[in-house]
């Protein structure tokens, strides 16, 4: 259409504001399209994570529970002298228990012939534990004890459901009839599920143990191993965005170190576990497996991310703050920590909990080093050297278990990783709260 | 020319030289933004620098207290003495020059803390006061002197960033008067503000005359006539005329200030 002919026309046709032209009605529907693939995008991601959280807490809470052997159980002093003078002890104790249990089913009401071989395949060698309770504790003796003996593995999947009668296979660990006494055993209340504190406080166990197993020591590892990512990289990196923000000059070198940061995020974590076995263990000859050494290398990954964001929040202070500060005679040291820095500091934190969030879930760099498997020695005594005695961490220890054979430690893996996220939350609340802390309105 | 604001009572009151800079050069990079300028602030005393925008008047202002050295391209030439004492010598603290020149800027910019320490934190990093009870003296004093203290006595713990944007710019000024300095720049003090919150701040800039050589970088002709008595007009970087503020604005001397001033370029 030329001017001329738009001159030309006489007037435009009056149109009422009620009636949606073509134009408004498309950017209507396309913008209420937008909302719709907004609102699909939500909750696709919620219908995962509530999946997730849902077969986490599923999978993880056996591991929460324990299946144990309860009886009560007297032992006079006369059969504890008896029982010392013997040639096989341990038997001894046995004997005493398997009338204490028979003892217990009469009660019941359930008559289920067993023999301590049954006893042994179910429940371990229960005479041990037995003894070693009265020479520890002579004055219980005469008293009424209640024991909780950890069952096996096998009677614990048994009981968890994870076989029934119908997929199961004989073995010497585990025999048809067993499963008849721990029916019985069940149905008189002698087996019951009890909290497994054992699991949230203690150290790892063998393979063939997967009762005994806990993740305690390796919450401590990464304890310890997060207050070393934390005391080192968040001065370190802090100050270095500073100097390279605020004070450094900008030519090619600092250009050049800009672009390494950078790059240095992007660098997998097996790299950095690799040079920190070539760097801290081989070359300084620092403790092998120790929460010392995986945090410097957890450090080393966490550096990059701290600099970047922290840069990231420096640079979104307005400048007329630090104009502000710097006319009415602050030196520039005083414009950034006292005004620059307060403000930076909620971003700052949130550079630094992703940091550490990373850092707390790695696992590649940690087995390099060794900080893996069944090294919690000296545990739970062990606490006050933590930072240089041999160690493992959340991740590299659910990585263990999930790497074994017995399909109990699956359910430790999964315990595990509950204990993990628990551990994550309580960083960043914590985390939140500081930023509440610090967030100031302009 | 300007008949409306009053020009009679703009009389220069004092002819002590506070600043004299002489062939002041500043270059950014390789583009020169000041081109050899002298001019000189006398003491207690307004000067205001007017000009079209982009012409350096707020740069060459930033020179007086070495602001410019914050920007890491911008390279300063030529002397400049406060007192006689060179300030870009080797031996000057910007720091301590910045204390005895303070500065307002154009956007007012409290910092996020309460009232009472935006204008307690000069005093405080140069050690002014002895005691709390000296710091709450020349707060009071320096709120006083902003002409703000009525608005603000009941709430000086409430943060600076809540009052109103006039407000706001009086207690830049307050602050910035708070480490009593000798000199105050003020980049444009008014250009965020309403008539209203104007009007305050130019007859706070009146009284601050008493005391302070007022140097002020305004777009306003009406304004740099209504508080200045010596008037700098800059064009591309030069200083084109420099004098009496009357004189400026009844009877300039160069035909550039004339075609400025009555709004043919600009």
């Amino acid at each position: 259409m030329s001017d001329a002919s738009m001159n030309t026309t006489p007037s435009k046709a009056k149109t009422s504001l009620a009636d949606l032209s073509d134009r408004t009605r498309r950017r209507n529907a396309a913008e209420k399209r937008f909302q719709a693939y907004g609102i699909g995008a939500i909750a696709i991601s919620l219908f995962f994570l509530i999946v997730l959280v849902f077969s986490i807490v599923r999978s993880g809470l056996p591991a929460f529970t324990q299946t144990v052997l309860d009886v009560e159980f007297v032992l006079t002093e006369e059969q504890f002298n008896d029982a010392e003078k013997q040639l096989f002890k341990t038997k001894a104790y046995s004997g005493y228990f398997n009338d204490a249990l028979t003892a217990q089913f009469t009660e019941a009401g359930v008559s289920v012939p067993f023999d301590a071989k049954s006893i042994e395949r179910i429940a371990g060698k229960v005479g041990g534990t037995i003894r070693e309770f009265y020479r520890e504790n002579p004055d219980q003796l005469g008293q009424p004890t209640s024991f909780q003996l950890a069952a096996s593995s096998r009677v614990d999947a048994y009981i968890n459901g994870r076989f029934t009668r119908d997929t199961f296979t004989e073995s010497r660990f585990l025999m048809a009839a067993d499963l008849d006494l721990v029916d019985a055993m069940k149905t008189s209340g002698i087996i019951k599920n009890v909290f497994n504190w054992n699991f949230i406080t203690g150290a790892d166990s063998g393979v063939d143990n997967p009762g005994g197993a806990g993740i305690g020591a390796s919450v401590v590892g990464s304890f310890f191993m997060m207050l070393v990512v934390l005391f080192l990289s968040l001065p370190i990196g802090v100050a270095a965005s500073i100097y390279l923000e605020e004070f450094a000059p900008k030519n090619r070198f600092t250009d050049l170190i800009e672009v390494n940061i950078s790059n240095l995020a992007a660098v997998p974590s097996i790299v950095f576990g690799i040079l920190g076995l070539a760097v801290f263990i081989q070359f300084m000859h620092l403790p092998q497996s120790a929460p010392l050494v995986g945090g410097l290398v957890l450090t080393l990954m966490t550096l990059p991310t701290i600099i970047i964001s922290t840069r990231a929040s420096l640079q979104s202070v307005p400048p007329s703050i630090r104009d502000a500060a710097l006319g009415i005679g602050a030196s520039k040291m005083q414009a950034v920590f006292h005004h620059v820095l307060p403000l930076a500091m909620p971003g700052i934190l949130t550079g630094t909990i992703i940091g550490l969030a990373q850092a707390l879930g790695e696992t590649a760099p940690l087995l390099l080093i060794g900080m893996v498997g069944f090294v919690a020695r000296g545990y739970p005594e062990g606490f006050v050297n933590g930072f240089v005695e041999p160690n493992s961490a959340m991740p590299a220890q659910i990585y263990t278990w999930a790497a074994r054979a017995d399909a109990s430690f699956y359910d430790k893996a999964w315990g595990g990783i509950i204990i993990l996220l628990i551990f994550l939350l309580t960083m960043n609340i914590i985390a939140i709260i500081l930023r509440r802390r610090f967030e100031r309105r302009w | 020319m300007l008949d409306d604001t009053n020009l009679a009572e703009t009389t220069v009151a004092n002819d002590d030289i506070k600043i004299a800079a002489r062939d002041v050069s500043v270059y950014y990079g390789d583009n020169q933004a000041i081109k050899g300028v002298d001019v000189d602030i006398a003491d207690r005393t307004v000067t205001a620098f007017i000009g079209p925008s982009g012409c350096g008047k707020s740069t060459f202002l930033r020179c007086f207290n070495r602001m410019n050295d914050t920007i890491d391209i911008c390279r300063v030439t030529g002397d400049i003495r406060l007192d006689g004492e060179d300030i870009n010598a080797k031996s000057v603290d910007p720091v301590q020059l910045r204390a005895k020149v303070g500065m307002v800027f154009q956007k007012p910019n409290p910092f996020p803390k309460s009232i009472y320490d935006n204008v307690a934190y000069g005093p405080r990093i140069h050690g002014l006061a002895k005691s709390k009870a000296d710091l709450d003296d020349i707060v009071e004093k320096s709120l006083r002197r902003g002409a703000i203290w009525d608005e603000v006595k009941d709430r000086l713990h409430a943060p600076g960033t809540g009052l109103s944007g006039g407000q706001q710019q009086r207690l830049c000024i307050a602050r910035a008067v708070a480490t009593e300095p000798e000199v105050l720049l003020m980049d444009e003090p008014c250009s965020a503000l309403d008539p209203i919150a104007t009007a305050q701040v130019e007859e706070l800039i009146d009284e601050l005359r008493q005391t302070y050589s007022v140097v002020i970088v305004t777009h306003s002709m009406q304004q740099a006539a209504r508080v200045s008595q010596k008037t700098a007009f800059f064009h591309l970087g030069n200083l084109v005329e420099f004098g009496e503020t009357t004189q400026i604005f009844t009877n300039p001397k160069d035909k550039l200030t004339e075609s400025y001033i009555t709004g043919r370029i600009g």
